[in-house]
């Protein structure tokens, strides 16, 4: 994807977004992986990446395909531990305390940080309507004017104006780009301070992903969002952070991470640089 | 002026394609069409083996033998014929299987959906395995046996349940009973049906939740659910089409289940919807005691029964595929 373009354009696209002032209404004080590796069994997939969040920043989590960031990306909220044999060590912290810590709720961790997956996954059971309102029932939330908070997720997705006259049409009914967006209002509603995002365009078509794009920066106003993607323009065009993973026979590791603008035009490590010219990978 | 215009193009008649089988893929093909015609021959065989002993007295009867409540054979053990007519009315013995029948389905299908759930996504690993061999243990379990232990054990404490029932909820009709006799009632007989139900309800209904899509499990959980709000928001809609199937197919079990039912309920020839009195009918039942001592004649209206207990699980299996194929839509 990434042959075509000059190393020179991908930086200045990532100055130009090096601009914007970005968390002005922050939430909290960001999320820090300190020391984080995963297992898969025997398999050590990825090993001693730390890494701070900033609150109201973009991070792009970049890298070829098996390097750990969506394994990393899935220790951010707990989600790892899904998977039989999975095992982690190091921290995370939200505010400052362990979200990995005995005696925290999960569920209280995942409310306030929230992930938006790879490939779309709407509940088909459920009416658009139901399916934005969807964590307020899943965690067992009170909420007054149900039908604002509503609205309020849709625009701010920017679906709102493509499904306000049929709120009550099945999640499944919307084109792949508008479940994607669906899902995003679905992590909004239960006001996460953390966005978590793995690859969330790799499924779409280029209108839906610059849609999504526009939502993510203006997402990035008032949460921290930490996004996997393997289009490097994707990233350099959101992004005020950029991490390089790679995973190169071993576990994956961190092997830079600096300010998007930084990455794009002036890598200090020649892998880095071998990747984001599109040399490898 | 759509495109195909604009290039003149006409459109041409489709081809018809056709492939040619290899011999051995004939000969598979005969052999698998073969098993799977074989099911449809034996029901289709059975069907008209009943119907063509049963047909004198369905014709004699006409609907009185589905709608009459009397049983009534004239012809001695001798071979004479008594003075009054033979009288041949399943009425209170279909009320009865489906009565008992819907009983079990009330009963068993609650307990199976609980224990799928537990075994899918609470027990740990160890526990499962065992657990799943017991179930299926309990399903190749003999029927006879479910029966002894339904008499001798689970009668008394049924008719304990029963009393409470009465006591507590004896203003619902269904659970009055016009005199206090509580053993070998539909209630029972449905309980012990119940738990022959289990085992087959139980393993589709792990099979169906097993298959919920990990992508909404996750999406669910990723928005702070809990594992029973999420079970509730992504599992049940995701299975309850397979789950009224697998009901479905309990019920029809419980319909077809002759000796532990026969065992354990109290046959009256009379239309009972008191639950807990014990006096219930069933038409696999009725077959098996009247069998052993029928006349020629008699022997036909038990065909003429069997072949109305036949024609009852079909239609709740149709009525099965129906409400499936109707739901399967929804939350898939």
């Amino acid at each position: 994807m990434t042959e075509n373009v000059k190393p020179s354009s991908l930086a200045s696209v990532a100055a130009a977004n090096a601009n914007r002032s970005p968390g002005k209404h922050a939430l909290g004080t960001g999320l820090e992986a300190r020391s984080v590796h995963a297992w898969f069994g025997k398999n050590h997939v990825l090993a001693d990446v730390s890494l701070d969040f900033a609150a109201g920043t973009v991070t792009a989590l970049i890298g070829p395909s098996g390097c750990g960031k969506s394994t990393f990306i899935r220790t951010l909220n707990r989600m790892h531990e899904f998977i039989p044999t999975a095992a982690m060590a190091g921290e995370v912290l939200l505010d400052g305390r362990d979200i990995y810590a005995s005696g925290v709720d999960v569920t209280k961790i995942r409310l306030k940080i929230g992930m938006v997956f790879q490939k779309p996954n709407p509940f088909p059971s459920m009416t658009i309507g139901e399916n934005v309102l969807s964590g307020l029932k899943l965690a067992q939330l009170k909420q007054s004017n149900k039908e604002e908070l509503m609205e309020e997720c849709l625009v701010r997705a920017g679906l709102w104006n493509e499904v306000k006259d049929r709120l009550d049409a099945h999640g499944g009914s919307l084109s792949g780009g508008q479940q994607q967006r669906l899902c995003i209002a679905r992590s909004l509603a239960v006001n996460p301070q953390v966005l978590l995002m793995d690859e969330p365009c790799s499924a779409l078509d280029p209108g839906s992903t610059l849609r999504i794009e526009e939502t993510i920066r203006e997402l990035s106003e008032t949460m921290t969002v930490i996004i996997v993607t393997h289009n490097m323009q994707q990233a350099a065009r959101i992004s005020d952070y950029t991490a390089f993973f790679l995973a190169d026979g071993h576990p994956g590791m961190m092997i830079e991470s600096g300010p998007t603008s930084e990455i794009f035009s002036n890598p200090k490590d020649k892998r880095t640089e071998n990747y984001v010219t599109g040399r490898f990978g | 002026m759509t495109l195909a215009e604009e290039k003149q193009i006409t459109a041409p008649t489709p081809r018809v394609i056709t492939t040619k089988p290899r011999t051995s893929d004939k000969i598979f093909r005969a052999v698998i069409f073969t098993g799977a015609l074989s099911s449809l021959v034996i029901l289709a065989a059975i069907a008209i083996f009943l119907g063509l002993r049963g047909f004198e007295i369905l014709a004699r009867e006409g609907l009185s033998f589905i709608t009459g409540y009397e049983w009534y054979s004239s012809i001695n053990s001798d071979g004479t014929a008594g003075e009054d007519p033979s009288v041949y009315g399943i009425g209170a013995m279909l009320i009865g299987t489906i009565i008992t029948a819907l009983i079990a389905v009330a009963i068993g299908v609650p307990i199976s959906i609980a224990a799928a759930l537990y075994l899918n996504f609470y027990a740990p690993n160890a526990i499962r395995g065992f657990l799943v061999g017991v179930i299926d243990l309990m399903a190749a379990f003999p029927s006879i046996l479910f029966g002894l232990w339904g008499f001798n054990v689970l009668m008394p404490s049924g008719e304990y349940w029963a009393k409470l029932l009465h006591k507590y909820l004896g203003w619902i009709p269904l659970f009055d009973v016009s005199t206090p006799f509580f053993s070998r009632s539909p209630f029972i007989a449905g309980l012990v049906l119940a738990i022959m139900i289990i085992p087959i309800v139980t393993s589709i209904a792990r099979e169906v939740f097993s298959q919920t899509p990990l992508d909404r499990i996750q999406a669910a959980y990723a928005l702070g659910a809990t594992k029973w709000t999420m079970i509730r928001a992504v599992v049940l809609p995701f299975g309850y089409s397979g789950v009224v199937g697998g009901a479905m197919l309990g019920l029809g079990r419980a319909m077809g289940e002759t000796v532990a039912v026969f065992t354990v309920l109290n046959i009256i020839f009379q239309a009972n919807f008191q639950i807990l009195l014990g006096a219930g009918g069933n038409v696999a039942s009725l077959i098996i005691l009247k069998f052993g001592e029928a006349s020629a004649e008699e022997i036909k209206a038990l065909m003429a029964a069997g072949l109305m207990l036949f024609l009852l699980t079909l239609v709740v299996n149709m009525l099965a595929d129906l409400l499936v194929s109707r739901t399967v839509k929804q939350g898939r």
